[in-house]
């Protein structure tokens, strides 16, 4: 009995239909504020007073991080670098969010947030020094509060909840106050950090907004690989916020985020965010995404491209001339020469920089091999002059 | 000076460890009110407040996780993990984040935290209590190892662990919280001997002896026992497993020329075969005999009936030693 039950529920999980993307994507709780013909709604929780001149440095934020992603994988394509992860399609998740930090609030990113990496103003070309292997990433998180990119999924959930608990320590809460805004992806929910993080947050009520990219797939894993229920209502589980944005929408995702950051610095404690937005690219360069998904996905999302919309309603709304999207293209393919110079001239690493920063301190044990490492290396030299 | 039990002199350490330093912090699962399963964190958090000493939701990924971030924004966590079984859930913060990422950062950020960790048997508890992981961490480079042999050290390592700018995993040997000696608590912390050196405990001429933690007591005594039968052993309580003392561990090989490690772990891939691949690299015209290892076999830790034999104990010790005279 127990085994035919079994196999009834398998074969019924087997039918059940798979949820449409589309439908989730259409469904009411997604906030939207400019629809993917560039058309402006309004949403009664999220009023955005927004300027000409403000959509347009949006507008330029976007161009300028596609063209940087172009440029990163032309480089892995020419053998520049090892390997890339594209943000293509995920600009208006990143830019949005990105620009709703004041520079007092920590990000926590993965290895995917170029453009919030540029919203923060960290140089492009510290980004490429990760992929090109010449170091970890390497630059100073506090120079931008903009911490180190973290590979392994999740694990930097935890660290922005620690961070946002010394906030907490410092008084930093309240009227004036810091938040936290940490990245991830659809498929890192699954990971146990990140239920701890959702944990740690709410029982501490922590400034600190989760900032989930869905792009539906997790490499080869589609969403339904990790979740029964949208990822935005896992949230209430835990006790605080879930909102579902469109993450293709740069407006609606810079109002949430502002909302949700604000309300962290003020004390109302965590949200999660879930920016529903599509991979249009592989997971790296080395991915191949004909191998598990349909073109005809891709087509459909291709429609709702983030860069476009605002596109046309700085054409449509503001009667904004052409030259104004010529410069944006100028500027952004001058930023591509430069991140593409930056990349060919950064020289490799000394072998003995291998030995630093183990410790703030070295022990003896690393003075001991790093002198034995010396001269090995020096020994070649000798044999060289002796020829 | 005063007498103190090894679980009181870090409840003391620790206490100095918050006054010192507002920016201190205890983390951990019944460290508050409770005072720790082991009471080492007992009245700590009546004194301190909620704010400083932390009871954490149970999970130990989040206690290592959060401190990192905690770390990252100008604090000094110290993290208990309740029992050395249950650090596993941490393993991959500590090994893949804490260990590795100034060194990813070029430099650029610092993670003073130390990760208490009660570890060992010889208690008669169930299974996952009664482990002894240290080599895990030993092996992982970016972590400081150390582990307190009695309550003077105790006292003075986790002060310094504390005030260590790089993460420190310290193992309290979990059978001695209970042993008591003096401790000099108003000596000054600077005059103490440095938390990554190790310590001739009983100086000797025949044979080496290298513990820590737990052992230390175990070989002192068969130290004491050895001497009756005429045979003088150097016991040195090695403290730091890493980096480990080589200055002091080849200085005394040199003298003796054998040498026995002893400790709770497996042996197989543990600090003893470091030592003795070191050893023999560095002393092998003075070695008299090979580097024996005297710890735990190749097993799961056994139910605690059967630890005693498990264990290694002062006869165990002895057979080492009696046996590097075999050659």
């Amino acid at each position: 009995m127990a085994v035919k039950d079994a196999g009834r529920a398998a074969r019924s999980a087997k039918r059940a239909p798979a949820r449409e993307p589309e439908r989730q994507a259409d469904s009411p709780e997604l906030i939207q504020l400019l629809t993917p013909e560039g058309e402006r709604v309004e949403h009664p929780d999220y009023p955005l007073d927004i300027s000409v001149d403000e959509v347009k440095a949006l507008y330029r934020d976007l161009v300028i991080v596609r063209r940087i992603d172009f440029e990163a994988i032309a480089l892995q394509r020419q053998g520049e670098l090892g390997i890339w992860a594209s943000l293509l399609g995920q600009e208006a998740a990143q830019v949005g969010s990105g620009r709703a930090l004041t520079p007092r609030d920590m990000a926590f990113p993965t290895y995917r947030e170029h453009g919030v990496a540029w919203c923060r103003g960290l140089d492009p070309a510290k980004l490429l020094e990760l992929y090109r292997g010449v170091s970890h990433g390497g630059w100073d998180p506090t120079e931008h509060n903009f911490h180190l990119y973290t590979i392994v999924i999740g694990s930097q959930t935890l660290h922005a909840t620690g961070y946002a608990m010394g906030i907490q320590r410092d008084g930093a809460v309240g009227e004036d106050g810091e938040a936290v805004i940490v990245y991830f992806g659809d498929g890192a929910t699954s990971q146990g950090d990140v239920n701890e993080a959702f944990i740690w947050a709410s029982v501490n009520n922590a400034p600190v907004v989760f900032f989930c990219q869905n792009n539906q797939w997790a490499i080869s894993e589609p969403l339904e690989r990790q979740s029964r229920v949208p990822l935005y209502q896992r949230a209430l589980g835990f006790g605080f916020p879930g909102v579902r944005v469109d993450g293709n929408d740069v407006l609606a995702c810079l109002a949430v985020t502002r909302k949700a950051m604000q309300a962290a610095r003020e004390g109302q404690g965590p949200t999660l965010i879930e920016a529903y937005t599509y991979r249009m690219g592989a997971h790296t360069t080395t991915d191949d995404p004909t191998r598990y998904r349909l073109s005809a996905e891709l087509e459909a999302w291709k429609l709702k491209d983030p860069i476009e919309r605002v596109k046309q309603y700085l054409i449509r709304t503001w009667q904004t001339e052409m030259s104004f999207f010529d410069e944006v293209e100028a500027e952004a393919a001058e930023v591509g020469v430069r991140v593409r110079r930056a990349c060919l001239e950064m020289p490799d690493p000394q072998p003995l920089s291998m030995f630093d920063n183990v410790f703030t301190s070295e022990t003896r044990q690393l003075a001991a091999e790093r002198a034995e490492f010396a001269a090995y290396l020096d020994s070649f030299v000798a044999e060289e002059a002796a020829r | 000076m005063t007498t103190l039990t090894l679980s009181k002199a870090l409840n003391e350490g620790l206490r100095k460890a918050l006054e010192d330093n507002p920016k201190t912090v205890i983390m951990g699962e019944d460290v508050g009110k409770l005072g720790g399963v082991f009471r080492v964190t007992d009245g700590l958090q009546k004194d301190f407040g909620e704010a400083r000493v932390i009871d954490t939701p149970l999970a130990e990924s989040g206690i290592i996780g959060t401190a990192i971030g905690l770390a990252l924004r100008g604090y000094r966590p110290i993290c208990e993990i309740q029992f050395d079984g249950f650090v596993f859930p941490a393993f991959d913060q500590i090994v893949t984040q804490l260990a590795k990422m100034r060194y990813r950062s070029l430099g650029t950020v610092r993670l003073p935290i130390v990760v208490r960790i009660p570890f060992g048997g010889g208690i008669g508890a169930v299974e996952h209590h009664s482990e002894s992981p240290e080599s895990l961490f030993a092996h992982t480079p970016g972590l400081r190892v150390i582990s307190c042999g009695d309550p003077a050290d105790a006292y003075t390592m986790i002060q310094q662990a504390a005030r260590s700018d790089d993460p420190v995993m310290f193992f309290e040997p979990k059978r001695r919280y209970w042993d008591k000696t003096d401790v000099a608590t108003d000596a000054p912390l600077a005059d103490a001997l440095p938390m990554d050196s190790a310590r001739v405990l009983v100086p000797g001429t025949d044979v080496t002896v290298l513990c820590y933690g737990p052992m230390v007591r175990t070989c002192a005594e068969a130290a004491v026992a050895a001497a009756s039968d005429g045979r003088s052993l150097e016991v040195i309580d090695l403290r730091s497993l890493a980096p480990l003392d080589t200055d002091t561990i080849f200085a005394s090989v040199r003298k003796t020329g054998r040498c026995v490690v002893v400790h709770e772990a497996v042996v197989t891939g543990g600090i003893g075969a470091e030592i003795a691949a070191q050893v023999t690299q560095e002393c092998f015209y003075n070695l008299e005999a090979p580097v024996l290892r005297v710890g735990a076999y190749t097993t799961p830790y056994p139910p605690s009936r059967l630890e005693e034999h498990y264990l290694p104990d002062l006869d165990r010790i002895l057979d080492g030693v009696d046996r590097t005279f075999g050659y």
